[in-house]
């Protein structure tokens, strides 16, 4: 049962976006269609699993002083991974996201679950907490890309419904930061409603 | 006439918050106040400036020749973090004021996208040393005008009969969205 919560808290009532507002600068950065977003957020949760797991394994090893930055090699092996495996088999995708990949080492959400969460829970618990969060950070981006794709350009995932050209401004710029302040009202509005 | 057009460029056109979204979170975390943000601003700056230096010449003396630059991730986060540790030592010895103010803010820094953004793009542009200090000047001073616009519009923004369900975060980025709508009327300058 309290693995179940483990995996469902990152959904809804900590979704790592829209609640605690972590790693926002890739959620506006990349989503301006549903299938960046959800490339976005399949490297992340890799990354985050990679580094949970590795984190719980090694914690008793750690010293205390010299954890956040032997955290963040952890985590910066696992992003170079993914750049790397990516740029190989899905460069197309990895031209879309471009400098977001490597900035994944800097995304609060990875540190922030190492950190608080895998460093003082068992292996397995950390994989269920990855996976969860992992889960709800992609769940956002996809929202929010679908979003700005279906207001922007009449379509999702490449699919266009409607004819015609879309409001241009949320692809752009603007229309990310509105689109996200509008989900995060969304998103506090089902919390209080789930609790 | 070349460096200007990087300046430009980097604070205006393609501005690091509004049109490259780097730096979102402390652009969020310290903007409630002017003084706190233009404080973590200069930290910004300064931080921006000097691990972009470092990286370049790490970049073009050592991982260039050994043919290891796939190690850039990992090298450049290490020096940027131990930068940040530094200055914040400085810091709290020269001015605790402003150590007292940024808080938790400046160990963040690190984790700023903004800093490593910067220093991988200047390596991306193929600039030589001193363009990529103009570079990475520039976008400090474009991340400096954003915040402390933001921070000012939020200061009146406290006084505003704001809905309920949109204080907080929600208005903020409102606000950024409409200042990055107002940004992109600088596209095509350069």
């Amino acid at each position: 049962m309290k693995q179940l919560q483990n995996f469902t808290k990152g959904i809804i009532k900590e979704n790592p976006v829209y609640i605690l507002l972590l790693g926002l600068c890739p959620a506006l950065g990349v989503t301006t269609s549903a299938i960046n977003g959800l490339g976005m957020g399949l490297a992340t949760t890799f990354v985050l699993l990679g580094s949970n797991i590795v984190v719980s394994l090694i914690k008793d090893l750690i010293p205390a002083k010299v954890r956040i930055p032997s955290f963040i090699v952890i985590i910066a092996s696992f992003v170079t991974i993914v750049q790397l495996t990516m740029e190989a088999y899905l460069p197309d995708l990895f031209a879309a996201l471009g400098l977001f990949i490597p900035l994944i080492v800097v995304n609060c959400l990875v540190l922030g679950r190492a950190e608080a969460f895998a460093s003082k829970n068992t292996t397995m618990s950390s994989i269920i907490d990855a996976l969860g969060m992992g889960l709800g950070f992609a769940l956002a981006l996809v929202l929010l890309g679908g979003l700005r794709e279906i207001l922007g350009t009449y379509s999702l995932f490449g699919f266009k419904f409607i004819p015609g050209d879309g409001l241009l401004v949320f692809v752009l710029a603007p229309g990310a930061f509105i689109g996200m302040a509008y989900l995060i009202v969304l998103f506090n509005y089902l919390k209080k409603k789930t609790t | 006439m070349e460096y200007f057009i990087i300046a430009l460029g980097a604070i205006l056109v393609s501005n690091i918050v509004f049109a490259q979204f780097l730096g979102i979170c402390p652009y969020l975390g310290v903007s409630s106040r002017l003084s706190t943000a233009v404080g973590m601003a200069g930290a910004v700056m300064f931080v921006l400036t000097l691990a972009t230096i470092v990286t370049f010449l790490i970049y073009t003396y050592i991982l260039l020749p050994f043919e290891v630059t796939f190690l850039q991730t990992i090298v450049y986060i290490l020096v940027i973090s131990t930068l940040v540790q530094m200055v914040e030592i400085i810091l709290k010895k020269v001015s605790p004021a402003l150590f007292q103010a940024l808080g938790i803010f400046l160990p963040l820094i690190t984790t700023n996208c903004a800093i490593l953004g910067v220093a991988i793009l200047a390596v991306q542009n193929e600039f030589n040393l001193l363009q990529s200090v103009v570079f990475a000047i520039s976008h400090g001073l474009g991340f400096a005008l954003a915040i402390s616009l933001f921070a000012s519009i939020r200061e009146h923004l406290d006084l505003m009969d704001v809905p309920k369900s949109m204080r907080g975060a929600p208005i903020a980025l409102i606000v950024a969205g409409i200042l990055a709508m107002a940004f992109m009327g600088f596209a095509g300058l350069v």
